[in-house]
């Protein structure tokens, strides 16, 4: 903290009024505006002012009754919160091999800022295009098919491969092992490595060493990357649109979809409840660090 | 610690080699198919190398306006870099001693960071939609002409589509100066105010120049972030389409290698924009380094 808010610098506290109006204006009233009008009525063409819970009521309508199947929103929920589990493990492993090697085999500091760097560069290109960019491999007549048939090793192309559960993962992947590496790696190197050499000399080996040493104090940035995965795929409708061949649920796609209808009321109900169920993960997670003293 | 001859670096070197490849293949793929015959399809083999696609991009054959979006979206994303860079610079230096609030703009900032980005724009896309009702009341309470007739929307661009896109760039700015002023050397700044420089002569002429390679990194997040930008932007941008936006129409709709030449000439760009911005740091501090000399 002091080393954030010293105490000799000058006073330019008025200097963060102008960011501080963008996130009122752009963040804090929109998001009081969606809670709002989640409570508001709405025909086909306007939305009404009004203090209603119908568009709560709609979107669990069915979900309480017993023996029967699951309703429409539950299944939605469970579909989002499966493709963020899925994602959250792959990229935790991931990210924390890539951000091990990292931080502990790469001992020259230009290398490891260029390889660092490697990994960070396509974070700065278009989404869209390196989802796109999966087509020409995964596709029916994709590469990767026919590979696999030159090789014998199947007899009909796989179906699976593009604009299914498997496609979507792959490219959240993709995008998002990124988001992993850097708060691990951010970890990792501030570990005293006086530490590490200090369990070689009394005789730990290299599982010890990760499980009693690193992993501890990495957990910040496991936490942090954590944190960034799961609520980016909580949300997410572009990814699993466009991999999912606009064919898989998500909770985000409601909220779009309802968006598109005008249904506005109801998707700020949807996006409320999706708030909530976010928040909830987050403070559960960040009960365990102080995310501030981990930059 | 770890000796590079061992055999655990070189798992870990295959790893990371095959991570590297599974980032780059699939944008290398569809370079090399942007090149397709004009008879080849969206898959391989190559049915022969040509220019074909890009000149039927070029001529917009069957694709929305591709150029005036691309237009937009590098001047939203320029407008987008200069707040960015400015802002969080500010807003970094007030940072350095807590203030009132300080606390509760930080949690914000974080917070706009992590909300889901339909959310925020579904918001946002709410917020204008109140505006705009409230203005069509106003014009036909007070019988104004002008609104009556010709006021459409405050939905756009640079109002609702530019503020939604800082409240994703301006917490990257802000964390990169709190990573800067975290590893800043004070003695510097208390040398200059020593030999009595003022608190404006001390920002200017040491604390800035020392900063400028990050302020270039933030003007860096804050440019390519914003002209990628596709979930915050999607329900906010009104009339207009930035280029992302009409990219993920085209994911639909387009079925000819078309839209990897695109992707090629969009990318390249991007590619093009984070060599610039590493050459600018380059010759900042080589320039910085002979001075030392």
């Amino acid at each position: 903290m002091t080393k954030i808010f010293g105490y000799f610098e000058p006073k330019f506290s008025w200097l963060a009024l102008p960011f501080a109006a963008v996130f009122f204006i752009f963040f804090v009233i929109p998001l009081f505006l969606t809670i709002i009008v989640s409570f508001w009525d709405y025909n086909d063409y306007s939305i009404i002012p009004d203090f209603i819970f119908d568009n709560y009521i709609y979107i669990f309508e069915g979900c309480f009754r017993l023996n029967t199947e699951l309703c429409m929103t539950f299944k939605t929920y469970l579909s989002t919160l499966y493709f963020c589990f899925i994602t959250w493990l792959i990229t935790l492993i991931l990210g924390f091999l890539l951000a091990y090697f990292l931080a502990f085999y790469v001992t020259s500091l230009p290398v490891q800022i260029a390889l660092f760097l490697i990994c960070t560069i396509p974070f700065w290109t278009s989404n869209v295009i390196r989802m796109v960019s999966w087509i020409p491999l995964l596709g029916r007549h994709g590469l990767v098919n026919d590979v696999l048939m030159q090789l014998g090793l199947i007899k009909a192309p796989v179906e699976w491969f593009l604009y299914s559960e498997f496609s979507v993962i792959l490219a959240l992947v993709h995008l998002y092992t990124l988001f992993m590496i850097v708060p691990i790696f951010n970890s990792m190197m501030r570990i005293d490595k006086s530490i590490i050499e200090g369990a070689y000399d009394a005789g730990a080996n290299e599982i010890q060493i990760l499980s009693n040493i690193i992993i501890p104090l990495c957990k910040p940035g496991i936490v942090i990357g954590s944190i960034f995965v799961i609520t980016v795929v909580m949300g997410d409708f572009i990814t699993i649109g466009i991999m999912g061949g606009q064919q898989l649920a998500s909770i985000g796609k409601v909220i779009n979809t309802e968006m598109n209808y005008l249904q506005l009321p109801g998707a700020a109900a949807n996006a409320v409840i999706l708030l909530l169920i976010t928040i909830i993960i987050i403070i559960t997670m960040t009960k365990f660090i102080d995310i501030r003293k981990e930059l | 610690m770890h000796r590079t001859g061992s055999r655990g670096f070189f798992v870990f070197l295959v790893i990371f080699i095959l991570f590297v490849i599974f980032l780059y293949g699939p944008i290398f793929s569809i370079v090399l198919l942007s090149f397709q015959g004009p008879d080849g399809g969206l898959t391989f083999p190559m049915n022969g190398v040509s220019f074909h696609w890009f000149g039927e991009l070029w001529r917009g054959a069957g694709v929305v306006d591709i150029g005036s979006a691309f237009r937009r979206s590098l001047f939203l994303g320029f407008v987008v870099m200069i707040l960015t860079v400015t802002l969080s610079v500010a807003a970094g230096l007030a940072f350095r001693r807590r203030f009132r609030g300080s606390e509760l703009l930080f949690f914000t900032t974080i917070a706009s960071l992590i909300v889901p980005s339909i959310v925020l724009s579904l918001g946002v896309a709410l917020q204008f939609r109140l505006i705009d009702e409230i203005i069509k009341w106003f014009g036909e309470a007070f019988d104004i002409e002008k609104i009556n007739y010709d006021f459409q929307t405050t939905l756009g661009m640079f109002t609702s589509g530019m503020g939604t896109q800082l409240t994703w760039t301006l917490p990257f700015g802000l964390l990169i100066m709190f990573a800067v002023f975290n590893r800043f050397d004070k003695s510097y700044e208390e040398a200059a105010r020593d030999l009595g420089a003022s608190q404006w002569q001390t920002l200017k002429e040491v604390v800035l120049p020392i900063i400028a390679p990050s302020i270039i990194g933030i003007g860096l997040f804050g440019f390519t972030l914003s002209y990628d930008e596709l979930a915050r932007s999607s329900q906010v941008m009104g009339a207009t389409n930035t280029l992302p936006l009409e990219l993920r129409g085209l994911t639909t709709t387009v079925t000819t290698p078309i839209i990897y030449a695109l992707g090629t000439l969009t990318t390249l760009f991007s590619f093009l924009v984070i060599g610039i911005f590493f050459l600018g740091v380059w010759l900042l501090s080589r320039s910085r380094s002979k001075s030392k000399v």
